[in-house]
């Protein structure tokens, strides 16, 4: 993204974001926290294609975007987009429905997406019979099977308790080494940022900018077990003290 | 948060909202006589004609014979609906067994064609008022039934534990909570009563009667009186549109 | 025994226990037998009548009429349904009439109708969808409302053209409200239609049971009654089991 600007007519006129610049090395692990209506969701929106920039330019691959999402980029929102109709199996393989791949390989991907973020109990279920967790795994599992390159996920783990967020960013880890895929996840948590990510950008209040780029230099192969290193405790440190002013200031704003 | 406009609720009214409305009214006059002059006046009378045409009804003693005729058999028949359908609904309600074994009979009671039997009914309750009366509770009933009685099965128990931590004698936790929270969906009930009610008792004085709206209705087109047609539903929109608008609104401010 | 069951049961007993009633103060004599058929007589009416074919006219033509107007309704509404959510200016204008449709009774329009387009079938099928197509218009509204944004954000990510997003997105997700609009709309086209044919007309089933009152043909009248009310009934019970089952794999459990 090069000086990004996304402005919302109104009334009243909204400046939502940036300007921004950002660039993502293929293959890494963004994530991005700010305080809350800084902008994170329209950031992720712009880069993916849902929305228009205002202003400066998005590419992808060297493409730039044209007000439609890419091939290759897969993307998991906060709210639930479990298809309630469909079988959690069906739910899976609803991307591939249309790619014109042969059933055999269908079947295959989305046998393995089942297995992989374990779903193999419920796979004929139905998304109402699940919980919110496991709902958001079908998501992430039907993003899976379509192999994209770039997987931009939206405070996935949101609704979920502490205990199953860690085990879901373990999950996470998983598939991001299993795909090698360049990962952005907006979380407002911070020690899930500092734990999973290779880089963290601290977004500020409204209209966000990256106030703060935090390089974390962990091994690739890592989970959960990393907040032990002390290492961790100084990145959440560091992102809460660039983050504390802004979350103040939109606390203001808001009462 | 992203606030792509994707599928939203209905807008706002905006100050267009008036103008719009006027719009959609002139339109409609204009249809109206459009379809009146196509048709040189024979099915349908003109808007203007028909305004004065009523005007002159309105004027005439025995139009208010008729109009007080459906009017009387309307109000009871909307009182008796009321009473015995809010009663029928809180026992229901209440009685939750009662409720689950009754509530398919009555939704069921709701989606047959009851003309059919109106014959019965008058057979049983003679020509006239008591048959109109009757027709328009058949028909005003069941809705209030059926709302009362998911608005009293619907109270949540938590209400009931607020009054007790609250501790409030039974007469002001009826009062002052159970009331006030079931009331919107009584009211509702009480709006498709009213209106099912009117129904009734039109249809009844269309078929059965020799006095009434319903039956000057009837009688103009017997006699090709296209005016007096077209007055008539022009009356009884309008009367029915304002009495629901008018209750619509109380309901929303409430 | 479950409550379900329970439930059932009771009601069964209940709408029998209330028949035999009938039965008994017809038979005793308490009931004019004469105005008031007992129910089994009624019942052999019913059957003597269909089996006989008399009522073979009457039946093509109220059941052609209904479903005539019942499709017309769920196309035209479906599709106003579709254009007024798409429009939002025109919507704020149409809505108050919308919710105020119902409370006008639309048969009085039928002598006008008659008068616009003679006696015959015109004016019936007019009315069924005057009474029908408001109601799939309303829940064609509040389905397409339904859809939640995050599942149209999700059609543009897995890159769904503007039809496949339809069929595959909305139309699923919309289907219960839709499903609820289309069978009420099959009771009151067929409401509307039968009351048409009663009050003024010269042929459908309708009519046979006006003309059989004012002949004082009980026999005739009951069985053709009877027979209407069934076929109500089961129309009506055959979509309701229809619509809980498409409920049933999306409910909360």
């Amino acid at each position: 993204m090069q000086a990004v600007v996304r402005r919302y007519a109104g009334p009243p006129p909204v400046h939502a974001l940036g300007p921004i610049d950002l660039h993502l090395a293929r293959g890494e692990f963004f994530s991005v926290v700010g305080p809350s209506g800084c902008g994170k969701s329209t950031l992720m929106d712009v880069l993916c294609g849902l929305a228009q920039p205002t202003a400066g330019s998005v590419r992808f691959e060297g493409n730039a975007l044209h007000g439609e999402v890419p091939e290759g980029v897969g993307v998991v929102f906060q709210e639930d987009a479990s298809l309630a109709w469909l079988s959690v199996r069906q739910n899976i393989a609803f991307g591939l429905r249309l790619s014109g791949l042969p059933k055999a390989e269908v079947s295959t991907r989305v046998e393995h997406a089942i297995a992989f973020m374990g779903l193999s109990h419920f796979a004929d279920h139905y998304p109402a019979q699940l919980s919110g967790g496991m709902r958001q795994r079908v998501c992430i599992a039907r993003t899976l099977v379509l192999r994209p390159r770039l997987i931009l996920l939206d405070e996935p783990f949101g609704a979920l308790d502490q205990q199953t967020r860690l085990l879901m960013g373990d999950e996470l880890l998983r598939l991001w080494r299993e795909t090698g895929a360049t990962v952005l996840l907006i979380t407002h948590a911070l020690d899930e940022a500092a734990m999973l990510s290779d880089r963290v950008g601290v977004m500020s209040a409204r209209p966000g900018r990256f106030i703060d780029l935090v390089e974390t230099g962990w091994p690739r192969e890592r989970d959960s077990r990393i907040v032990s290193d002390p290492h961790f405790g100084e990145l959440t440190a560091r992102l809460w003290s660039s983050l504390r002013s802004e979350s103040m200031k939109t606390l203001g704003r808001v009462a | 948060m992203s606030d792509l406009a994707l599928g939203t609720a209905p807008p706002p009214r905006r100050r267009t909202g008036g103008f719009d409305s006027l719009a959609l009214l002139l339109v409609c006059l204009a249809v109206w006589q459009a379809v009146a002059s196509w048709t040189d006046g024979i099915a349908v009378a003109p808007p203007w004609t028909t305004i004065v045409y009523l005007a002159g009804l309105m004027g005439q003693t025995s139009f208010w014979g008729h109009a007080g005729a459906t009017l009387t058999a309307f109000l009871l028949a909307f009182a008796l609906s009321a009473v015995l359908g809010l009663l029928l609904g809180l026992v229901l309600g209440a009685w939750r067994f009662a409720g689950e074994v009754w509530e398919p009979i009555l939704a069921g009671f709701y989606t047959i064609p009851k003309v059919t039997l109106y014959p019965v009914v008058l057979l049983v309750a003679g020509l006239g008022m008591s048959a109109k009366v009757a027709f328009g509770v058949m028909h005003g009933m069941v809705p209030i039934t059926l709302l009362t009685l998911a608005a009293i099965r619907n109270l949540s128990p938590t209400l009931l534990r607020t009054a007790r931590v609250l501790r409030l004698p039974p007469r002001q936790t009826i009062v002052w909570v159970l009331v006030p929270a079931c009331l919107p969906e009584i009211i509702a009930g009480l709006r498709i009563g009213f209106s099912l009610s009117l129904l009734g008792v039109l249809i009844g004085e269309m078929f059965s009667s020799q006095r009434g709206l319903g039956f000057l209705l009837v009688s103009g087109m017997a006699q090709h009186n296209v005016p007096l047609t077209t007055a008539i539903v022009l009356l009884i929109v309008v009367m029915a549109i304002s009495a629901n608008t008018l209750m619509l609104r109380y309901l929303k401010t409430r | 025994m479950t409550r379900a069951r329970a439930v059932l049961l009771v009601r069964i007993a209940l709408l029998a226990g209330l028949v035999a009633l009938l039965e008994a103060l017809c038979r005793l004599g308490v009931i004019d037998p004469l105005s008031i058929l007992p129910p089994s007589e009624m019942l052999g009416a019913m059957i003597e009548r269909v089996a006989s074919g008399d009522l073979d006219e009457g039946m093509v033509q109220t059941f052609s009429t209904i479903a005539i107007a019942y499709v017309l309704a769920v196309v035209l509404g479906t599709a106003a349904g579709a254009l007024l959510q798409k429009l939002p200016r025109l919507r704020a204008v149409v809505d108050p009439l919308l919710a105020s449709y119902y409370s006008v009774p639309t048969f009085i329009f039928y002598p006008l109708l008659v008068a616009l387009f003679a006696l015959g079938k015109t004016p019936l099928v007019i009315l069924g969808m005057m009474s029908a197509t408001p109601a799939v218009i309303i829940s064609t509204l509040a389905g397409l409302d339904g859809v939640p944004p995050v599942l149209l954000k999700l059609a543009r990510a897995q890159r769904l053209g503007r039809w496949h997003t339809l069929w595959w997105i909305v139309l699923p997700q919309a289907l219960p409200r839709l499903f609820s609009g289309f069978k009420l709309a099959l009771s009151y086209a067929l409401i509307g239609v039968i009351a048409g044919e009663f009050l003024l007309s010269g042929t459908g089933l309708g009519y046979a049971i006006s003309f059989a009152y004012q002949s004082f043909d009980s026999q005739a009248m009951y069985g053709a009654m009877l027979f209407v009310l069934l076929v109500a009934i089961a129309a009506n019970g055959m979509l309701t089991t229809w619509e809980s089952r498409i409920a049933r794999r999306r409910a909360r459990q």
